[in-house]
C-alpha cells in the first residue's frame, strides 16, 4: 500500500471520536501481536479497547495435553517433535524444555514434514509430533499423516490437540460474560474455513464482525470497518481480507483436514469443555494416533496457583490485570501459557507494552 | 592425504605435521605456522585492541559464506568497531573425527581469502581433534589484534545523535535458519558476512570527531545493540521503521516464522551513532563503499523513553524493542 494512503488511514483511525468505551475482540493470536507490532494499537482513539480472544493455540491447550505428551515421552520414549512455541509451555509439573534438559529426546521442527522426514531416516525409533493448532495448521498436519501412510512410515504418530475456532467463539458468546461489541476475525483461519463460517455471529448473536488480514493497512481497515458497523448499529459480517479469504473458504484444505480428523469434544484452557471443538484422529488413521499408540496414565493435572490465563482467554481481563504479570510470570520463567507463545497476549503485552 | 579427519591428526605426531604442512601452511602461507610456541609480532607503541571469538555455526556452508569466512570477519569486525585497524589473527581449529578434509580445505581457503582482503595476517594457530560424536564437524576460534592509528576516544552520546547502519538487516540469521530448516529455495536468502574494517576506516578517517559509537549487530541483532547502548541512560534510541532496510525475502521468511528482523543476527553490518551534523555526510561516505551501498539513517537518540530502544512504525505508532530473553522461536500459525 502506498505510504500516503496508509498515513491517511492511520489519521482517520487516530482522529475518530467514540462515545464512551467500545470493546472489540480480536480472536486471533497473530492479530494480538500485530496490533502491537505495527503500532496500530498505539494510535487507537480514546475509548477503544481491544480484548484478546482465545486464538492462540498454545495458550488454549490445557495442561493435561502436555502432561500426557510428557508421560508418553517418559514411558514409551519416542522422539518428540514439536514447533518451538510449545517448548517452554508449563505442563502441570514440567515442560518439554525441562524434560529435554533431563535427557528426553525433543526436537524442534518447522513443519510436520520435518518430523516425517526424520522418522523416515531413522526407522528404528518412534517419532511423535506435538500437533497443536487451529484450522490454519491442521490441514497441513492431516496431509502429513496421509503422506506418512502413503510412504508406509509406521514409526510416526501425532498427539492431536488441534482445535476448531468457530465453536470456541460460539461458547464465548453463549457464556455472555463479556460485553464485546464486535469481533475482528482471523484472516488465516477464515482463508481455510471461509468467511461465511462466521455469519452466525451477526445473524444469531447480533454482533458485527469483520474478517481482517495482518498487514498494517489490513488492521486499520478492519478496525475502521468494525467501528463503522458498530456505530451504525449494523449487525453484519464483512470480509476486509478478500484478497485471501473467500466466502466458501478452501474446500480442498477442509476436505484433507476432515479426511484425517473428526470433530470431538475438547477442553480449552480457561473456557472448559466445548462440544465439537476438537479434532481427533479418525479410526482409519488410528495407527498414527499417538494417544492410542502409546497408552499412559498421566498424573492428575493441576493449574498454577494465581495464574489468570483462563480469565484472560475468556476476554474478562487484560494481561495487566493479572498480579503475576511481569513479576512471577515472565517469558523467562512463564507460569502460564499466554506468556510463552509468541501469539500469547501476555507475551505481546510484555514485549511491546509500555508498562 | 586422508579423506577424513582421524584422531591421529591431533596427535602431535607425523599425521598432524602432515596436516599442518600440507594443508594449513600450504593455504595460509609460511608465516602462519611457527616452529616456536608463539608468534612474535611487531606492533607500534601505544594501546592495542585484542579480541577473541569462537564460531560454531550449523550448517558450516550456507548461502553467502561458511564458518571460515565468519571466523575471520567476525574477529576483524570486533576490532574494527573499536576503531582499531586489525593486523593479526590466530586460528584454532577443533575438528571432529571423520570430518571431510576437502571441506576443511574449502574453509581454510575461504579464511585465507577473507584475511587477505581484510589485510590481516594469520600468524598462529592450533589444531585439535575430538572423537566422533563429541563435536559438530568443526569449531573455529580466532583471536585478533588491532592497532589504533589515533588515540581511541569515546565521545558521549547525546539526544539528537543519529543512528546509521550500512545496509539491510537480518540477512545472515535468516539465511542460516532457512538453510538449516530447508525453508526457502536456495539463493533467495544470502548471508551478509563481510569484513567492515575498510568501510569503518573510511568513516573514522573522514569524521574522527563525529563518531560516538560503533558495534556490529551480530547475535540479538540491531535491537539488542540499541538496548545495550541505552540501558540505564537518560536517553533512548528511536528507530524509524520505514527507514530500516530489510530485504523482501527476509521480511517474508521472518513473517512466516513470527520473527522480528530487528533481533536477527547480521555478520556484515555495523551500527554507528554519530553526531547529527555529520550524519548525512557520513552516510554518503558509507554508501560509496561496496559494503555500504544500502546504508541508511535508521533512527536517532532522544529522550522520550529514557533507557529504552523503541520503534516508530510507518503509521507513527510506537512500540518498545525490549531485550529478548533468548533466541526467537518460530511460532505455530
Amino acid at each position: 500500500m502506498e505510504k500516503e494512503l496508509l498515513k491517511k488511514l492511520a489519521g482517520r483511525l487516530k482522529s475518530l471520536k467514540l462515545d464512551g468505551e467500545t470493546r472489540i475482540m480480536e480472536v486471533c493470536g497473530t492479530h494480538t501481536t500485530e496490533f502491537f507490532r505495527s503500532g496500530v494499537k498505539d494510535i487507537f482513539p480514546a475509548g477503544l479497547i481491544l480484548i484478546d480472544g482465545p486464538g492462540c493455540p498454545v495458550c488454549v491447550t490445557p495442561n493435561d495435553y502436555l502432561d500426557r505428551a510428557i508421560e508418553i515421552g517418559r514411558v514409551h520414549k519416542p522422539v518428540i517433535a514439536t514447533f518451538g512455541d510449545m517448548m517452554k509451555v508449563p505442563s502441570s509439573y514440567s515442560s518439554l524444555s525441562a524434560e529435554k534438559a533431563e535427557g528426553m529426546d525433543v526436537m524442534v521442527v518447522y513443519s510436520p514434514m520435518d518430523a516425517i522426514r526424520a522418522a523416515g531416516e531413522d526407522p528404528g525409533r518412534e517419532y511423535m509430533f506435538i500437533s497443536v493448532g487451529f484450522e490454519t495448521t491442521a490441514p497441513a498436519e492431516a496431509a502429513t499423516l496421509i503422506e506418512a501412510d502413503k510412504r508406509g512410515i509406521r514409526n510416526f504418530s501425532i498427539l492431536s490437540g488441534n482445535k476448531l475456532t468457530v465453536p470456541a467463539v460460539k461458547a464465548l458468546l453463549d457464556s455472555g460474560e463479556t460485553a464485546i461489541e464486535g469481533f475482528i476475525l482471523p484472516g488465516h483461519v477464515s482463508a481455510v474455513i471461509g468467511s461465511s463460517a462466521w455469519q452466525f455471529i451477526a445473524s444469531d448473536y447480533g454482533k458485527p464482525c469483520v474478517v481482517a488480514g495482518f498487514e498494517t493497512h489490513d488492521l486499520i481497515i478492519g478496525v475502521l470497518a468494525l467501528l463503522e458497523l458498530i456505530s451504525g448499529g449494523k449487525c453484519e459480517l464483512k470480509n476486509e481480507y478478500s484478497r485471501v479469504v473467500r466466502s466458501e473458504g478452501n474446500r480442498h484444505a477442509m476436505d484433507v483436514m476432515f479426511t484425517v480428523f473428526e470433530p470431538c469434544d475438547a477442553e480449552w484452557r480457561g473456557i472448559g469443555m466445548i462440544p465439537g471443538s476438537g479434532l481427533a484422529v479418525r479410526e482409519k488413521y488410528a495407527a498414527f494416533d499417538a494417544g492410542k499408540k502409546f497408552p499412559v496414565t498421566p498424573p492428575e493435572p493441576r493449574e498454577h496457583p494465581g495464574c489468570r490465563c483462563g480469565e484472560l482467554l475468556r476476554g474478562l481481563i487484560i494481561p495487566y490485570d493479572c498480579p503475576l504479570f511481569g513479576k512471577a510470570c515472565t517469558p523467562e520463567r512463564p507460569v502460564g501459557a499466554c506468556m510463552v507463545s509468541s501469539e500469547g497476549p501476555c507475551s505481546a503485552y510484555y514485549k511491546y507494552g509500555r508498562k | 592425504m586422508n579423506k577424513k579427519i582421524l584422531p591421529g591428526h591431533g596427535s602431535g605426531g607425523k599425521m598432524m605435521n602432515d596436516l599442518i604442512e600440507n594443508t594449513i601452511r600450504r593455504i595460509f602461507g609460511g608465516s602462519s605456522v611457527q616452529i616456536d610456541d608463539s608468534a612474535v609480532l611487531k606492533l607500534p607503541h601505544g594501546r592495542i585492541a585484542f579480541t577473541t571469538d569462537t564460531f560454531t555455526v550449523t550448517p558450516i556452508f550456507f548461502p553467502g559464506g561458511d564458518i571460515g569466512r565468519l571466523a575471520v570477519n567476525g574477529t576483524v569486525n570486533d576490532l574494527a568497531v573499536m576503531g582499531a585497524a586489525p593486523v593479526y589473527i590466530s586460528c584454532a581449529l577443533v575438528l571432529e573425527e571423520g570430518f571431510d578434509t576437502g571441506d576443511l580445505e574449502k574453509i581454510l581457503l575461504s579464511m585465507k581469502s577473507e584475511a587477505d582482503s581484510a589485510g590481516v595476517s594469520i600468524v598462529t594457530g592450533d589444531t585439535k581433534v575430538v572423537p566422533h560424536g563429541r563435536g559438530d564437524k568443526i569449531y573455529i576460534n580466532t583471536s585478533g589484534i588491532g592497532v589504533f592509528e589515533r588515540d581511541p576516544e569515546r565521545r558521549d552520546i547525546v539526544p539528537g545523535d543519529r543512528i546509521l547502519i550500512n545496509g539491510t538487516i537480518g540477512d545472515h540469521g535468516m539465511a542460516v535458519m532457512s538453510e538449516r530448516n530447508r525453508l526457502a529455495s536456495s539463493g533467495a536468502l544470502k548471508s551478509d558476512c563481510a569484513h567492515l574494517n575498510h568501510l569503518i576506516k573510511k568513516v573514522t578517517d573522514s569524521f574522527p570527531g563525529a563518531i560516538k559509537f560503533m558495534r556490529d549487530p551480530t547475535r540479538g541483532g540491531v535491537a539488542s545493540v540499541l538496548n545495550e547502548i541505552t540501558k540505564g541512560r537518560s536517553f533512548g534510541a528511536r528507530l524509524f521503521e520505514e527507514n530500516i532496510p530489510v530485504r523482501n525475502e527476509v521480511k517474508g521468511v521472518c513473517g512466516m516464522l513470527g520473527i522480528d528482523p530487528l533481533y536477527v543476527a547480521n555478520e556484515g553490518k555495523v551500527v554507528i551513532i554519530a553526531s547529527k551534523d555529520a550524519a548525512e555526510r557520513i552516510l554518503d561516505v558509507m554508501k560509496r563503499d561496496d559494503n555500504g551501498l544500502e546504508s541508511a539513517i535508521i533512527g536517532e537518540i532522544d529522550e522520550e523513553f529514557p533507557g529504552k530502544a523503541y520503534i516508530e512504525t510507518e503509521i507513527g505508532g510506537k512500540r518498545l524493542l525490549p531485550l529478548l530473553i533468548e533466541e526467537q522461536l518460530p511460532r505455530i500459525c
